[in-house]
């Protein structure tokens, strides 16, 4: 017989798989459930992007591409990114076409990270950041964000988590799960700190175009930022891509170089057929994106009314499509809320816990859902809130 | 037309179940102020009604669609809407359009059976005053009304479900 536990890698195996994965075990198996817990947009990919994917099969192009990606795709990805958010890139050395935003996280975190380099993670966020900077051989270092603060980093708690083997501060702005974006004002005093230390920041700006209010600031577009900067991105929630798997990362040439080397060997090339829609949904998708923002911040209003009519506080979020309400009131961990509201009004949000330990107290609720699908939801919620009064 | 107007519009256009209190709340404007724009476009004629699409096809109701082709002499002193008013009062016509090109006008009939439309076409409107000449269209299958697609099953959400992104 095999040992398995002898054959499995301990640095895969010491990574512990998900905490919630009981929650959505129990939602799998119940029917009429009112479900807010897609962290994807409900709209279908505009039609003039699927069609530019499906030209492109007519057309036979089911080649690999270069493994940075198609030149077309990447000089897209700059003059998008230049006219969006003010940013320089030089397509042919500094862009890489990745497989959606997540292998472009990997690939940043294993070009940079030696043994023991602390990886500074903002927490509550995305749950990919801390596994992926432990298997490149890093160290995570959580910083808890508050409540109080909107959820920000805050210069103190940066400077508080920040040692001499500091390598790579992570910023995930716009914030997924709290909705909570940083301002220009904010992230210049982020980088007054690592502009004096040997810092490399991983900007995950995979919600840039969902910011409601405020224009979303891009990191590297503060002055001497872009040197130590790895932008990731893609088209993922702009445009309704997330089937495709199609994302980027902007970074200096020396590290790009790396990460090129990585995912050539790794992946080769992203999908084709992705790379061909993407660039039609770059050149001509401004509108697509604004026709979306627009459905996701009325359905934001709706919703924040919605809670705040029920006695569930949560601050009003600036971005993404999520909104995080302090369940903290009730007496019940965010887990135990959320099964209880499960099992008894059939209503699915995520408990803020999936995203760390600081969310704790909070809940996660998407709004990427029908306003018919959201008002449902929220009268359902209300029933519920009532009955724990 | 007030951009706020036209936004509110094209919201209950899509979902007329939407409340003015939603529509505030989603705009962030006095329900006072959502309420006038509504019943300002009601007075005037802007909002035609309030209708619900039903796929008739779907259910084991008979129903048929025919699109006629009609061409008419234009009455002498009242022109054309004279004619369409004599069409357009019956209640089988569904929709009426008076056009460009080779024909006149664009009617649409829903009758139970194709014999039902053709009947009404041959007793109502072919010996309807001014009309020359009928070409009848039936509809074999309905695959977009309204900006809406047919058997797309609006409320269907294709994401998986489990999946913590």
């Amino acid at each position: 017989m095999i040992d398995y536990s002898k054959i499995l890698s301990s640095k895969v195996t010491s990574i512990k798989p998900s905490g919630i994965r009981k929650f959505f075990d129990i939602l799998d198996e119940m029917d009429d459930v009112i479900s807010l817990t897609v962290g994807q947009p409900d709209f279908d990919t505009p039609w003039h992007i699927r069609e530019a994917g499906i030209n492109s099969l007519e057309d036979g192009r089911t080649y690999y591409t270069s493994n940075s990606g198609l030149l077309e795709f990447r000089r897209e990805v700059c003059n998008y990114l230049e006219r969006r958010f003010g940013l320089s890139y030089t397509p042919e050395t500094e862009v890489l076409c990745t497989v959606g935003g997540s292998e472009a996280i990997d690939l940043a975190m294993r070009a940079v990270l030696e043994p023991g380099d602390e990886v500074i993670v903002v927490e509550p966020s995305f749950v990919c950041y801390g596994p992926l900077a432990s298997l490149a051989g890093g160290i995570p270092v959580v910083v808890n964000t508050e409540l109080k603060d909107k959820f920000k980093l805050t210069p103190e708690k940066l400077l508080a988590a920040i040692s001499d083997k500091t390598k790579m501060l992570i910023l995930p702005y716009p914030s997924n799960p709290t909705g909570g974006i940083m301002t220009k004002e904010e992230l210049e005093k982020i980088a007054d700190i690592v502009r004096e230390r040997n810092i490399i920041v991983l900007s995950d700006e995979i919600y840039a175009e969902l910011t409601y209010g405020k224009k979303h600031v891009s990191f590297a577009s503060l002055p001497g930022m872009k040197e130590r900067t790895i932008l990731v991105s893609g088209l993922s929630k702009a445009y309704a891509m997330t089937g495709w798997r199609l994302g980027y990362a902007c970074a200096p040439k020396e590290i790009m170089q790396q990460m090129v080397k990585l995912h050539q060997y790794a992946i080769m090339c992203a999908p084709t057929t992705s790379q061909y829609a993407g660039i039609e949904a770059l050149r001509n998708g401004d509108e697509d994106i604004e026709f979306m923002k627009e459905s996701y911040d009325q359905r934001r209003k709706l919703i924040h009314a919605g809670l705040k009519k029920m006695g569930l506080d949560s601050f009003e979020p600036e971005g993404a499509f999520y909104i995080f309400p302090n369940i903290g009131k009730f007496g019940m961990t965010s887990e135990e809320f959320c099964e209880k509201l499960l099992y008894s009004k059939h209503v699915a949000i995520v408990p803020g816990t999936a995203f760390g330990e600081s969310g704790e107290g909070f809940a996660r609720i998407s709004y990427a859902y029908s306003v018919e699908h959201i008002k449902k939801a929220l009268e359902r919620m209300e029933e519920f809130i009532e009955a724990l009064k | 037309m007030k951009a706020l107007d036209k936004k509110v519009l094209h919201l209950i256009e899509e979902d007329p179940r939407l409340t003015a209190d939603n529509l505030a709340v989603m705009l962030e404007k006095e329900i006072g102020e959502i309420k006038e724009i509504i019943e300002k476009y009601e007075k005037n004629g802007v909002i035609v009604g309030y209708r619900t699409l039903i796929d008739w096809e779907e259910t084991d109701v008979e129903s048929v669609t025919a699109l006629i082709e009609l061409k008419v002499t234009p009455s002498r002193d009242k022109g054309y809407d004279k004619v369409a008013e004599k069409i357009y009062r019956y209640s089988e016509v569904k929709d009426m359009y008076l056009m460009s090109g080779g024909f006149d006008f664009t009617v649409i009939i829903e009758g139970k059976t194709m014999k039902e439309v053709a009947l009404f076409v041959a007793e109502k409107l072919a010996p309807c005053e001014g009309v020359i000449s009928t070409a009848t269209h039936f509809v074999l299958r309905k695959y977009k009304t309204e900006g809406v697609i047919h058997g797309a099953k609006a409320a269907e959400d294709k994401r998986e479900k489990g999946i913590l992104m």
